[in-house]
């Protein structure tokens, strides 16, 4: 009989850890060994002694963290690539949600266990998408676990962008969209949609899409907001971090219009509030009806939840015969917020 | 296409925080929509549908026999708003490859549609649309569309796609039914401007600017009369063969709320004046009559204890009869001739002011602090009735305003072009708390007045000096005094500090004065009319 994953993986104060391996996933302070699922910086912190990613997340936190702090050894492993970590075997299979994200699959005494970070299952042109292991335990976000968060297409959401910017060509239309992988994205969707203008950035977000282009995502033409003149950008289309564009940086705009890009967007008060004036629903993160399908999928008799609204979550799962289990893990944000 | 056309409109609409903004999508609107969906949809937006078949309640019901009801539970304590988390919870049905409805077959099926077979009419709708398109048809057929776009706003932007002056078709709204046909035919010059002869219509309102001391020396007292200006709403009646309105300001049919004004008037004709609350021949403060207004139908008790009136200044129409090219004194003759016959119930004149010189008027305005006297209007003698501001024309001279010195306590952030300044200000009043300890009290909340640079130097020292955050909200050290200016304080039992303000705005920034020399509450009290 194979052991159960809660005897050789367990909650600590750092974080998810696997005993026989001796590492940690997603630790969220620094510690000897640290596999990293993906950049974000609530899952990748610095002061790890080892660090184990792929070889796109690692160069993510050597951008966002500099050299010295993104782990003293670093470790890349290719999606596929099998690791022995005393005994216990480690896979890494892309989880869809950002360039470099990935799920670990870890393999010990025929018992395995799969941690995945937070995932999506749409299509996104900037990462490959979300493999599906069978597993006994299967380890989840919960974001957007209420049936009321359902993403619409994601191209209906760049359509409405593009219909506004035609419809006031005198204003500029700002989008707050994270610096990692929704920012990428979002670029990506406005060139597939046929937008081959340039787009203007916050400095916060050019080292990151310079790293896309160093990994094959072409982004096209891109030039920095913070020189051009306010004349130069009407009619254009900006993007910055979620805070900076609510904020007293767009004031070097032209009568911007507010764009949000969040899974967030999908409930008016979370927009009304935020002051934004175009939502997009486009979220880099599963909406409920994809963690259930994902749910079956990996076929796991047993979920653990990591952080987000666990409780519907749960109450789905047991209708579909799967036991979850709350992790209650510190340390984890809200996307966007 | 149009329930999810509708959608898109209602929700930029709903997002779009400026006026010009949303004049453009409603403009757009009106250009790509065909009828009648763009007329109806103009009349939602307007006000105008109602449905007496379809409830919140029945949505409630619908949605129980789909939605596991822990998860709706869970889903509703979240999203806060039933009409919406219906909209989202409601399954996508693949099945469901009919086209979504039109506006017009929304319209016309609910209108037929015997109750009994509502709900499943309802429901096969749903399943066609999208949540955002869910959400328009919920909100249109339960009424309350709040989208922040009034009827005014809906007219005005029509002028501006037509080129047709908006009075005109304020003139014509509401004797052209929804959807409007014959009104998007003459705007779009295919038909004649439609004739709503024998209905009820609203006139647009003559208005006056606001009296500066600068105008004052070039005017000659001899071309003046004077009145006092009430502190009421300014209301329209109208009473034709064809029925009986009373009109708002604003061109809303508030008829249903004042059921004993439209009993009154028995007669044929259309006339300006204020409505009041009159007890006893004494007209009382603006607070009483807030009570009356927004109720679509008041109880009994309601019309014993803020009994209204309507206090006439001009006659627009007799019988038939266009008033409004003659002169002021002419009207005013007819006035006083047709009220004198007509003797209408609840319905007496405001009377003329005599004065010799503007010194004199000016210390009757300066004495008179009654509540329900505003100050002054000026209506010049010659003046035919001419819809809008016309310059020179009409003068409203308020009574001087009154203020105190607050200290800032809350700033919020504003919408549009303000959305990253500080610029909603919540400010307070000191008061001995139990215990002798000097506390504030919020007294109002001001987001005008100041100007640019006033702006620059708040955003900065609100963010400089914050002590909490809620939300969008900051609380701020009570270190800055603020000059408030506002028109009149009037007793009110919803606010804390038990008194309210008429238009505050920011004054003056008192950066010499320190926190805790600001003003007592008591000082407020003691400036509400009648103690």
């Amino acid at each position: 009989m194979p052991p159960h994953p809660q005897t050789w993986l367990r909650v600590t104060p750092a974080g998810l850890w696997c005993e026989p391996g001796d590492f940690y996933i997603d630790p969220s302070r620094p510690v000897e060994r640290a596999i990293i699922t993906h950049g974000h910086s609530d899952h990748a912190r610095p002061g790890h002694s080892a660090v184990l990613a792929t070889a796109e997340t690692l160069a993510v936190m050597r951008v966002r963290m500099g050299e010295g702090r993104a782990g003293i050894t670093q470790q890349a492993l290719g999606f596929g690539e099998r690791l022995d970590l005393n005994g216990v075997i480690v896979t890494l299979r892309p989880a869809g949600h950002v360039l470099g994200s990935a799920q670990v699959v870890m393999e010990w005494q025929g018992a395995r266990a799969v941690v995945s970070g937070d995932y999506k299952r749409r299509y996104d042109p900037t990462c490959p998408g979300f493999e599906p292991v069978p597993c006994d335990v299967f380890v989840t976000e919960a974001t957007f676990a209420l049936p009321v968060f359902t993403h619409p297409p994601a191209s209906g959401e760049v359509q409405k962008l593009l219909d506004s910017v035609a419809l006031f060509p005198g204003r500029t239309h700002v989008i707050g969209a994270y610096s990692l992988g929704k920012a990428q994205r979002m670029i990506a969707m406005l060139r597939a949609a046929g937008w081959e203008a340039p787009i203007y950035l916050h400095g916060a977000l050019a080292p990151l899409c310079a790293l896309y282009e160093e990994f094959g995502v072409s982004l096209g033409p891109l030039l920095p907001a913070t020189v051009a003149n306010k004349s130069a950008l009407v009619g254009a289309i900006v993007l910055g971090p979620p805070s900076a564009v609510a904020d007293k940086w767009a004031r070097r705009l032209a009568e911007p219009v507010l764009c949000m890009a969040s899974g967030w967007m999908r409930l008016r008060q979370r927009a009304k509030q935020g002051g934004v004036e175009l939502p997009m629903v486009i979220s880099d993160h599963a909406d409920w009806p994809e963690l259930l399908a994902t749910a079956e999928d990996v076929q796991a008799p047993e979920i653990w939840i990591t952080h987000g609204r666990e409780d519907a979550l749960i109450h789905a799962l047991a209708g579909q015969g799967i036991l979850g289990r709350a992790l209650h893990l510190v340390g984890r944000e809200e996307e966007g917020e | 296409m149009s329930i999810p056309a509708f959608a898109t409109l209602l929700e930029r609409l709903l997002f779009s925080p400026g006026r010009n903004a949303k004049l453009a999508l409603l403009r757009q609107w009106f250009e790509t929509q065909p009828d009648p969906d763009r007329g109806l949809g103009l009349a939602a937006i307007a006000g105008e549908l109602s449905f007496r078949t379809a409830k919140p309640g029945l949505f409630r019901e619908l949605i129980a026999t789909r939605t596991d009801p822990a998860l709706f539970a869970m889903s509703y304590d979240y999203v806060g708003d039933l009409a919406e988390t219906i909209a989202l919870l409601w399954p996508d049905d693949a099945r469901a490859n009919a086209p979504p409805p039109g506006l017009a077959e929304v319209v016309e099926t609910l209108e037929m549609a015997a109750g009994a077979e509502v709900p499943a009419i309802i429901a096969r709708w749903l399943d066609g649309l999208d949540a955002g398109a869910r959400l328009a048809l919920i909100k249109l057929v339960t009424g309350g569309l709040r989208v922040g776009a009034s009827a005014r706003l809906a007219k005005t932007a029509l002028a501006e796609w037509s080129g047709q002056p908006v009075n005109e078709i304020e003139e014509l709204w509401h004797g052209v039914p929804p959807p409007y046909i014959a009104l998007f035919d003459w705007l779009e010059g295919r038909g004649t401007r439609p004739d709503p002869a024998g209905v009820p219509i609203f006139r647009p309102l003559m208005l006056a600017h606001p009296l500066e001391e600068a105008d004052l020396i070039s005017l000659a007292p001899g071309d003046w009369a004077a009145e006092w200006k009430w502190d009421g709403i300014r209301v329209q009646l109208t009473a034709v063969p064809g029925g009986r309105r009373l009109w708002s300001r604003g061109a809303e049919d508030i008829s249903a709320s004042f059921p004993e004004i439209i009993q009154a008037m028995d007669f044929h004709a259309v006339a300006d004046g204020e409505l009041l609350v009159v007890r006893d021949g004494v007209v009382a403060p603006f607070s009483d009559l807030q009570q009356r207004l927004n109720r679509k139908s008041p109880s009994a008790k309601m019309l014993a204890d803020y009994p209204v009136a309507v206090r006439l200044y001009d006659l627009l129409f007799e019988g038939g009869e266009d008033l409004r090219p003659l002169p002021f004194d002419a009207r005013r003759a007819r006035l006083e001739a047709w009220h004198a016959r007509a003797q209408p119930a609840r319905m007496d004149l405001s009377a003329l002011i005599d004065f010799e010189d503007f010194a004199g008027l000016e210390a009757l305005r300066a004495g008179a602090r009654a509540a329900s006297m505003e100050g002054l209007m000026l209506k010049r003698r010659d003046s035919a009735y001419e819809p809008g501001r016309m310059r020179g024309k009409w003068w409203k001279w308020k009574r001087g305003t009154q203020n105190v010195d607050a200290v800032l306590m809350y700033a919020q952030r504003g919408h549009g072009k303000r959305s990253s300044f500080y610029s909603d200000y919540t400010f307070g009043l000191w008061r001995e708390a139990e215990g002798g300890e000097m506390e504030l009290v919020p007294v109002g909340k001001a987001y005008s007045g100041f100007t640019d640079q006033d702006l620059l130097f708040l955003d900065k020292w609100v963010r400089e000096h914050t002590t909490n955050r809620f939300g969008p909200v900051r609380e701020v050290e009570p270190g800055l005094v603020l000059e408030v200016e506002f028109d009149a304080a009037q007793r009110s039992p919803r606010h804390k500090s038990g008194v309210a303000m008429r238009f505050p705005r920011i004054a003056r920034i008192r950066r010499d004065k320190p926190a805790v020399e600001a003003d007592r509450l008591e000082t407020l009290l003691a400036m509400i009319p009648g103690g």
